[in-house]
C-alpha cells in the first residue's frame, strides 16, 4: 500500500509538468496582444508598452517565459497579474470559497444520492423509483443554469430563505443554495449508479447466502448490499471532485462567488499566463490527489483491490 | 410413487412419526410479461427427522426452486401460488416475514452451490461466520468469536483461527464451501438444503467434503436435503431419491431402487445417459463380446460410441499429428517490489496425439492442463521444449503460415455461456471465422454456416437467433460449429462439456465421435471428468502439478491405473460403485 502511494505521488511530478507545459503553451498561443488590449484604444508610449512587456518576460521567447515562470513556482513565486496583484494573493482569496462550495456540493450530492439511489433500488419498479428516474433525468437534462435561476428566483425571491447572491466572505450558510445548484446533476448520475448497483447486488449470491443465515432484512441492507455498492459510487465521486470546481464556473457566475472559476475565466480573456496557469496547475493537483484518496478507499471498500503491486 | 416413498420408511422409521418436512401439492410460479410461468408443479415429498434425501434432475427441472420455496429465498417474481410445506407441523409458506427470518439459519440451514459467489467479497471469513452465530443467537461478543472458529474447524478448517481475518479470494474454491457448509450447520439446524454443493469443485475435493458433511449431519442428527443433477452423487449421498422432470416429480424411492430399476421414462434416460455407466459399458463389451451384442443392439449412444472405439483401435499409428516435446511453461508472478517468483505450471511434458484419434488430458484445476491446450493452440508462448505439427515446429510460425495453423487447430472452450457474443447472430458467429480468414464470397459463407448447423444436428433457422434464445446444450452445438468452420484437423476442446447436464453431454459427445469417423478429427479433450473421458478418448494423459504423471491407453488407464494420484481420481468418481440398471 505505502508502495504504491508512493509511486502514484512519483507519477504526480511528469502530471504536473505536462499539465502546466500545456496550459501555458495554449495561453501563448491565444491571439491578441494583452498588454495593447490592457490599454484599450489609446495606446501608450512605445517605451512604456516594451517595458511592461520586459517585466511580464512577454518579449522573450515561449520556453523561456516558460521556464522563468516555472522557476519562480519553486521560490513560491506564482507571478503577478497584470494589475500588479501577486497571483498567490488571487489564489487564496478565491481557492477556499470554491473548495468550500464543491466540498458542500460535493457533500450534498453523496448523501442524498445514496440515500435515495438505495431506496430506489431496494423497491425498484415501485413508485419511489420511477419518480427517482424521472426526477433525475429531468436534472440531467435541465442546464445547470435553468436550475440555478428557478432555486435562486423560489427560495431566493419569492420565499426570501436564502440571499440571491453570495458576500464576498462566503460563509457555508450563504453557499448551501449554489451548492445545491452545483451538485444537481452529479446527484442525478448519483441515484443512477447507486439504484443499479443496489438492484445488482440484491441478486447476488452471497446477499441470498446472507439471508439464509437467518439475517434480518435490515442487517442484509445494511451490511452486505450496501457496501458492496458504494465501489462504483465513490470512483464517481473522486472524478466528480474536479468536475464540480471547474462546473462551479456557471453557479459561481449565477451567485456572483469570487471564486475560481470567474477569476479564471477572466484570466483567460486577459491572457494573463501565469494566473491560468497557477490555477489551473492547482486544479490539476487537487484533482489528482482526489483520485489518489479514491483508489486508496477502493481497497478499504473491496479488499480484493490491493496495491501491494 | 409417494407410496414407495412410505413403503421403504415403514422398514426403517415409526411412521406415526410427524416428518420433519412435509411438502404437499407446492406450486411455485415466476410473473413475467406473458402472465404466469409455472416452475414447480404439485410436488409431494416428506423427509423424516435424520433422514437424507436428494432431488435429482437437470437444469430447468424446479429442484432449486423447490428448494428455495422452503426458506421463502425464490429469487425475483417468484412466489409460490399453492400448496403447503410443513416444518415440525407449520406452514413455511404463510408465515410472516419475521419468523421465516428465525426459522432460516437457526432450523434450516442453507449451503448454496457456487462457493465463488456465496461470500460476500468484502467482509472477511471471521465476520461473515459469527455474523451468522450472533444472528440465530448462539452466542454474542467473544464467545462467537470462539465459536465461529470451532465451526469453522469442524468444518475441516484446521487453521481457522489464523485465517479468521482473511478474505474469500484468500480460499479456495473447496475451502470456501467448507466455510458455507460452516455456516450452515453453525447454529446445528434440524435440516440442512445442500443446493449442488459440490458441482464447482474437483472430484477429489467433492468427495472430501460429501464425505465431511455425511459426518457432520450424522453426528448431529442432521437431516439433509441434497439437490443436484448428478445421479451417481445423489444415490451415493442420500437414502431417499426424488426425480424431477419440468416441475414435476415423475419418480421417488429408495436410491438403490430407482437406479436399479427405474421406471419412468426420464429417470430410465438419465440412468442410462449417466457416464460411469456407460463407461463401464465399453469396458465390459470389450472384454466378454460374445456375451454382450443384446445391449448395444439400439441405436443408442454407448453402442455407437464402443463401434467407434473399436474401429479407431484398429487403425494403425503412423507419425503422430501433434507431438509435443518436453514442454515447459513458467509464469513470472510479480511479488512485492521488484521481485518476482517463478510458477511451473507446465514441467517437461512430452505426448503425441495420432491423426484421427482423440487424447485427453486429465487432472485437477491447476494441474496445468489447460495450459497444455493454450501452448499448443499457440495463445501462450513456450519457455521450453518444441511442440510440432504435421511436421512443423509451431513456435517458430509467425504471419501468414500462423494463420494457416490457427485454421487447422481449432478451440472449443468451456462455458457455452461466455464463449458466444451476445451481440451476433448465430449465423454470424459461425461465419465470423471465415471471415476473419477471408474465404469464400458472403453466399458461399452462407451456404456453409447451413451446412455445419446440418452438422450438429440444428436447423437452419438457429442461424437468424442470438445466444441468449439457445439452450446451454445448443450452444455448445454453435460452439462446435464455429470450430468446424475453417475444416480444421485438430479440435481442441478445452473442459467442453464439463458445464453441460447429463443428458444434453451425452448428445454433444455422441456429435462429436459422429463428426470424428465422418470428417477425420483430431481431438485433445482437456476435462477433470474421467467418466467423460472413458466415453470419447482413445489415450489418456493423466496430469498433476504441471507433470504428466500417467500416460497409456483409455483402457490400461482405467482397468489398472498405476499411480495412486489416478487411482484416486477414478475412485472419487460419484456412483461409481453403483450398479445401474436400465
Amino acid at each position: 500500500m505505502l508502495w504504491y502511494t508512493g509511486r502514484r505521488i512519483l507519477q504526480m511530478i511528469p502530471v504536473f509538468f505536462g499539465a502546466t507545459f500545456l496550459i501555458y503553451f495554449m495561453v501563448f498561443s491565444l491571439p491578441g496582444d494583452p498588454i495593447l488590449a490592457l490599454y484599450g484604444d489609446r495606446p501608450p508610449a512605445p517605451g512604456v508598452i516594451e517595458q511592461v512587456r520586459a517585466q511580464y518576460n512577454l518579449d522573450k521567447p515561449f520556453i523561456v517565459q516558460y521556464l522563468l515562470y516555472i522557476g519562480g513556482l519553486f521560490q513560491g513565486d506564482f507571478g503577478t497579474t497584470y494589475s500588479g496583484r501577486p497571483v498567490s494573493d488571487v489564489m487564496a482569496q478565491a481557492f477556499p470559497i470554491t473548495l468550500r462550495l464543491a466540498t458542500l456540493a460535493l457533500f450534498f450530492e453523496a448523501v442524498f444520492g445514496i440515500i435515495v439511489g438505495l431506496v430506489a433500488g431496494l423497491r425498484k419498479g415501485k413508485l419511489f423509483d420511477a419518480s427517482a428516474l424521472v426526477v433525475s433525468l429531468l436534472l440531467i437534462s435541465v442546464p445547470t443554469f435553468v436550475i440555478g435561476f428557478v432555486l435562486q428566483y423560489v427560495f431566493g425571491i419569492q420565499l426570501g430563505w436564502a440571499r440571491t447572491t453570495v458576500s464576498s466572505a462566503a460563509p457555508y450558510s450563504e453557499l448551501v443554495l449554489p451548492a445545491i445548484v452545483l451538485a444537481s446533476v452529479s446527484f442525478a448520475y448519483i441515484v443512477r449508479l447507486t439504484r443499479a448497483s443496489v438492484a445488482d447486488n440484491l441478486n447476488a449470491d452471497f446477499v441470498r447466502t446472507a439471508t439464509a443465515k437467518g439475517l434480518s432484512r435490515r442487517r442484509v441492507v445494511s451490511v452486505h448490499v450496501l457496501r458492496n455498492s458504494l465501489v462504483p459510487v465513490v470512483t464517481f465521486l473522486g472524478v466528480d471532485l474536479g468536475a464540480l470546481m471547474v462546473g462551479a464556473i456557471v453557479t459561481e457566475g449565477i451567485f456572483n462567488i469570487n471564486g475560481v472559476g470567474g477569476t479564471v475565466y477572466r484570466a483567460v480573456i486577459l491572457g494573463e499566463g501565469p494566473t491560468v496557469v497557477s490555477f489551473v496547475a492547482i486544479m490539476v493537483i487537487i484533482f489528482v490527489v482526489a483520485n489518489l484518496l479514491v483508489d486508496l478507499l477502493y481497497a478499504l471498500l473491496d479488499p480484493r483491490i490491493r496495491y501491494a503491486k | 410413487m409417494t407410496q414407495i416413498l412410505n413403503e421403504n420408511q415403514s422398514e426403517t422409521i415409526d411412521t406415526s412419526e410427524t416428518p420433519l418436512l412435509q411438502i404437499r401439492n407446492l406450486e411455485v410460479g415466476f410473473r413475467t410479461q406473458r402472465g404466469l410461468v409455472p416452475a414447480v408443479r404439485g410436488v409431494d415429498l416428506t423427509l423424516y427427522a435424520g433422514q437424507s434425501l436428494a432431488i435429482v434432475g437437470e437444469s430447468g427441472s424446479g429442484k432449486t426452486t423447490t428448494a428455495q420455496a422452503i426458506i421463502d429465498l425464490l429469487p425475483g417474481t417468484g412466489s409460490v401460488t399453492g400448496g403447503e410445506i410443513l416444518f415440525e407441523g407449520r406452514d413455511l409458506t404463510k408465515l410472516p416475514a419475521k419468523e421465516i427470518q428465525d426459522v432460516r439459519g437457526r432450523l434450516i440451514g442453507y449451503v448454496p452451490q457456487d462457493p465463488m459467489s456465496n461470500l460476500n467479497p468484502v467482509w472477511n471469513i471471521g465476520f461473515q461466520v459469527e455474523e451468522a452465530i450472533k444472528a440465530n443467537g448462539i452466542a454474542q461478543g467473544k464467545e462467537a468469536r470462539l465459536r465461529a472458529i470451532q465451526v469453522l474447524q469442524e468444518a475441516g478448517l484446521s487453521d481457522a483461527s489464523e485465517r479468521l481475518k482473511q478474505y474469500p479470494h484468500q480460499f479456495s474454491g473447496g475451502m470456501r464451501q467448507r466455510v458455507l457448509i460452516g455456516i450452515g450447520l453453525s447454529a446445528r439446524p434440524k435440516l440442512l438444503i445442500a443446493d449442488e454443493p459440490t458441482s464447482a469443485l474437483d472430484v477429489t475435493v467433492q468427495r472430501q467434503i460429501l464425505d465431511h458433511l455425511g459426518t457432520l449431519t450424522r453426528d448431529y442428527g442432521t437431516s439433509v436435503l441434497f439437490i443436484t443433477h448428478d445421479l451417481g452423487l445423489a444415490a451415493e449421498r442420500a437414502e431417499q431419491l426424488v426425480v424431477m422432470y419440468r416441475g414435476k416429480i415423475v419418480e421417488s424411492g429408495s436410491s438403490q431402487e430407482i437406479l436399479a430399476n427405474p421406471q419412468h421414462p426420464y429417470t430410465q434416460r438419465l440412468v442410462s445417459a449417466a457416464p460411469s455407466l456407460a463407461s463401464r459399458r465399453i469396458q465390459s463389451a470389450k472384454h466378454a463380446d460374445a456375451a454382450a451384442p443384446a445391449i448395444f443392439s439400439g441405436d443408442s449412444l454407448d453402442a455407437t460410441l464402443i463401434a467407434r472405439a473399436a474401429e479407431r483401435e484398429q487403425a494403425a499409428p503412423d507419425k503422430p499429428l501433434i507431438s509435443v516435446q518436453n514442454v515447459s511453461k513458467t509464469y513470472r508472478i510479480r511479488q512485492q517490489g521488484f521481485k518476482y517468483n517463478e510458477l511451473k505450471a507446465v514441467n517437461g511434458v512430452s505426448f503425441g496425439v495420432q491423426r484421427g484419434t482423440t487424447t485427453a488430458i486429465v487432472g485437477e484445476s491447476g494441474s496445468g492442463k489447460s495450459t497444455v491446450a493454450k501452448l499448443i493452440l499457440q495463445l501462450e508462448s513456450i519457455t521450453s521444449g518444441k511442440i510440432e505439427f504435421d511436421g512443423q515446429d509451431v513456435a517458430a510460425l509467425k504471419g501468414a503460415d500462423l494463420l494457416k495453423f490457427r485454421r487447422r487447430v481449432q478451440p472449443v472452450f468451456q462455458d457455452p455461456y461466455g464463449s458466444l457474443d451476445p451481440q451476433y447472430s448465430v449465423g454470424n458467429t459461425i461465419a465470423e471465422p471465415l471471415l476473419a480468414h477471408k474465404v469464400g464470397t458472403a453466399k458461399e459463407r452462407q451456404a456453409r454456416v447451413l451446412e455445419l448447423l446440418d452438422q450438429v444436428s440444428l436447423p437452419a433457422s438457429t442461424r437468424y437467433r442470438y445466444p441468449s434464445e439457445l439452450s446451454g446444450g445448443q450452444r455448445q452445438r454453435i460452439a462446435v460449429a464455429r470450430a468446424l468452420a475453417l475444416k480444421p484437423d485438430v479440435l481442441v476442446l478445452d473442459e467442453a462439456v464439463s458445464a453441460l447436464d447429463v443428458l444434453v453431454q451425452g448428445q454433444i459427445l455422441n456429435l462429436l465421435t459422429e463428426l470424428q469417423t465422418e470428417l477425420g478429427l483430431t481431438y485433445l479433450f482437456i476435462t477433470h471428468d474421467l467418466a467423460v473421458v472413458r466415453l470419447i478418448a482413445d489415450n489418456v494423459c493423466v496430469m498433476k502439478k504441471g507433470e504428466i504423471i500417467e500416460a497409456a491407453t483409455t483402457d490400461e488407464v482405467f482397468d489398472n491405473p498405476r499411480e495412486t494420484y489416478t487411482q484416486d481420481l477414478l475412485a472419487a468418481i460419484p456412483g461409481g460403485n453403483f450398479v445401474f440398471g436400465r
